[in-house]
């Protein structure tokens, strides 16, 4: 636990929607090749919390952010900081799959060839070991240019991981990932969760309570107050978050007897 | 107990099967009866005018006529016509109604411009086509000082305009934000992700908006008669009088030569077919797109 380097450093964030309050106040490590899973009922802005990490909030609509991120000592929300530059460092995985109505290959070469120029040999490795890195390659390898909307869900979520995990981010935030899946597929994902932990940082936001117990090293609990902003209640090891909760309302949420 | 499970069993299969009370059947017979006889007056009308035309026309319809002018009895100049000048048209407002559609869907939250284009837009899809011929008078024939090709694909471009404006936008909304934001969240700036995954997954709607202003302006006589006029042999370029197939329709419709008057009903037939073939081609693209 000593020697963990925090990816990114959340210190004391609030966020708005236009003029109405969403988050207040949560300050939070997330370290490096670690899983930190955020949990808490919805609407307490778990979700939107995630969205602050890369920017991508911001083109749902005006928002407002105060408090500072930094990404490995660097305050992503500086104004020098190039937004499409840091997004790419910090890729996202959405609740629902959203491949692009392109072919599997186009799918997962997206990212690259938006960035540069690659030569064809290089973009065949390239999408080759993302869909490896995401355990796709074996059902898609001789179908790459069939489309991407062909695939079951749980096949386009994992389509969704290896084209994040193309452009090779330091850190993946995921939302929800597996809402949209069944119990097989959302196996297959936690089961990819711990295959990458060894090259990247991992935040992902669930509402299932046991998937977080499961997938997760640190758990963060979210929570609303009386006037429906979200905060965070709790952040410490999964283990202790589930064994030993330190607060009742955190203790009620794992026990079953919120709300 | 058994006997009561019985008995509900019987009033069960009695409820299922009994018929419904008299005046609802009547009632529902009485509604289709309506709504088919309305159908059919309606398409009365439609199926008079493709009867007429088509009696008319076929028995003078030759091969020859789409290789002749129409001073020979052909009709061949006023299709090269036709097809010149809604080519010019759409050179014309196919690139610069795209671009408009691209910022009305895109820019609309950071651009307060966008509600006043989007308002000049429908204006111009209600404007009168006899009121856009005399604008493309103004504009250009007295400035080119002749009524030209250049002139009526002008005013063809007009009439397509605000069509393919307003379907490109309506195709781009279409795209789910979360394409939007898929595309961001790998590092994509707006140029990219609107012309690399927003444009390409709309292309079939922006098609189809494409060919209905053409079978639109294909079919237009107001604008042209001003601006092409007309030339009863083959154009001599862009710049002089050119035939289309509409105003060969108005302007032959009263003429003494009955070679000519059965002209008018063939041309109908051939001006009809085209119309309709680039309609049936815009449902096939829509349909492609369900497919997909």
């Amino acid at each position: 636990m000593n020697n963990l380097i925090p990816a990114i450093k959340v210190k004391n964030i609030s966020f708005y929607y236009g003029t109405i309050k969403a988050i207040e106040g949560v300050s939070i490590d997330i370290c490096q090749n670690q899983v930190t899973a955020i949990i808490g009922p919805s609407g307490c802005g778990k979700s939107t919390f995630i969205k602050i990490l890369n920017r991508i909030s911001e083109l749902e609509g005006p928002v407002k952010v105060e408090g500072d991120v930094e990404f490995f000592g660097q305050n992503i929300y500086a104004p020098r900081v190039n937004i499409n530059r840091l997004r790419r460092q910090i890729g996202m995985v959405f609740q629902k799959p959203n491949p692009f109505p392109l072919s599997i290959y186009e799918n997962v070469a997206y990212g690259m060839r938006i960035a540069g120029r690659y030569s064809k040999v290089e973009l065949d490795e390239i999408v080759e070991s993302a869909l490896k890195g995401a355990a796709l390659w074996n059902e898609v390898k001789d179908k790459l240019d069939k489309s991407g909307l062909g695939l079951s869900g749980g096949q386009q979520q994992r389509l969704c991981i290896a084209r994040a995990l193309a452009v090779k981010p330091k850190v993946l935030l995921m939302d929800e990932p597996c809402s949209a899946l069944d119990p097989i597929a959302t196996m297959k994902v936690e089961e990819l969760l711990h295959s990458l932990k060894s090259q990247l940082t991992i935040a992902i936001v669930t509402h299932n309570m046991q998937q977080a117990a499961r997938v997760s090293d640190f758990t963060a609990f979210f929570s609303t107050d009386e006037s429906r902003i979200g905060q965070m209640v709790e952040f410490g090891a999964t283990e202790q978050i589930f064994n030993n909760p330190l607060d009742p309302r955190t203790r009620d949420y794992i026990s079953g007897r919120f709300g | 107990m058994s006997g009561s499970i019985q008995s509900e069993t019987d009033e069960l299969a009695t409820e299922l099967c009994s018929p419904l009370p008299t005046e609802r059947v009547i009632f529902t017979y009485a509604m289709n009866a309506i709504a088919f006889g309305l159908t059919g007056l309606a398409l009365i009308p439609l199926l008079s005018i493709l009867w007429e035309i088509l009696v008319r026309g076929i028995s003078g319809l030759k091969s020859d006529m789409f290789v002749k002018a129409v001073i020979d009895n052909g009709f061949g100049n006023a299709i090269l016509g036709t097809i010149i000048m809604v080519l010019i048209g759409g050179i014309l407002s196919i690139p610069t109604g795209i671009m408009t559609g691209i910022f009305l869907a895109e820019f609309s939250q950071t651009n307060p411009i966008t509600g006043l284009v989007r308002f000049i837009s429908s204006i111009l899809t209600g404007v009168p086509s006899i009121v856009v011929g005399v604008f493309a008078y103004g504009v250009i024939v007295l400035v080119t000082k002749g009524f030209s090709a250049i002139a009526g694909g002008f005013a063809l471009a007009v009439i397509m305009l605000p069509v393919i404006i307003l379907t490109t936008e309506e195709s781009l909304k279409l795209i789910p934000i979360s394409q939007r934001l898929a595309s961001a969240a790998l590092g994509g700036t707006r140029f990219q992700t609107i012309f690399r995954i927003v444009v390409t997954a709309a292309i079939p709607g922006i098609t189809t908006g494409i060919l209905l202003a053409v079978a639109r302006a294909a079919g237009e006589t107001a604008p042209l008669i001003f601006t092409a006029l007309f030339s009863l042999d083959w154009s001599e370029g862009l710049l002089s009088p050119t035939a289309s197939l509409p105003v060969l329709i108005f302007n032959l419709y009263n003429d003494p030569d009955p070679e000519k008057s059965q002209l008018v009903w063939t041309t109908s037939i051939v001006l009809l077919s085209l119309i309709l073939s680039v309609s049936i081609l815009s449902r096939l693209v829509i349909r492609q797109r369900r497919i997909n």
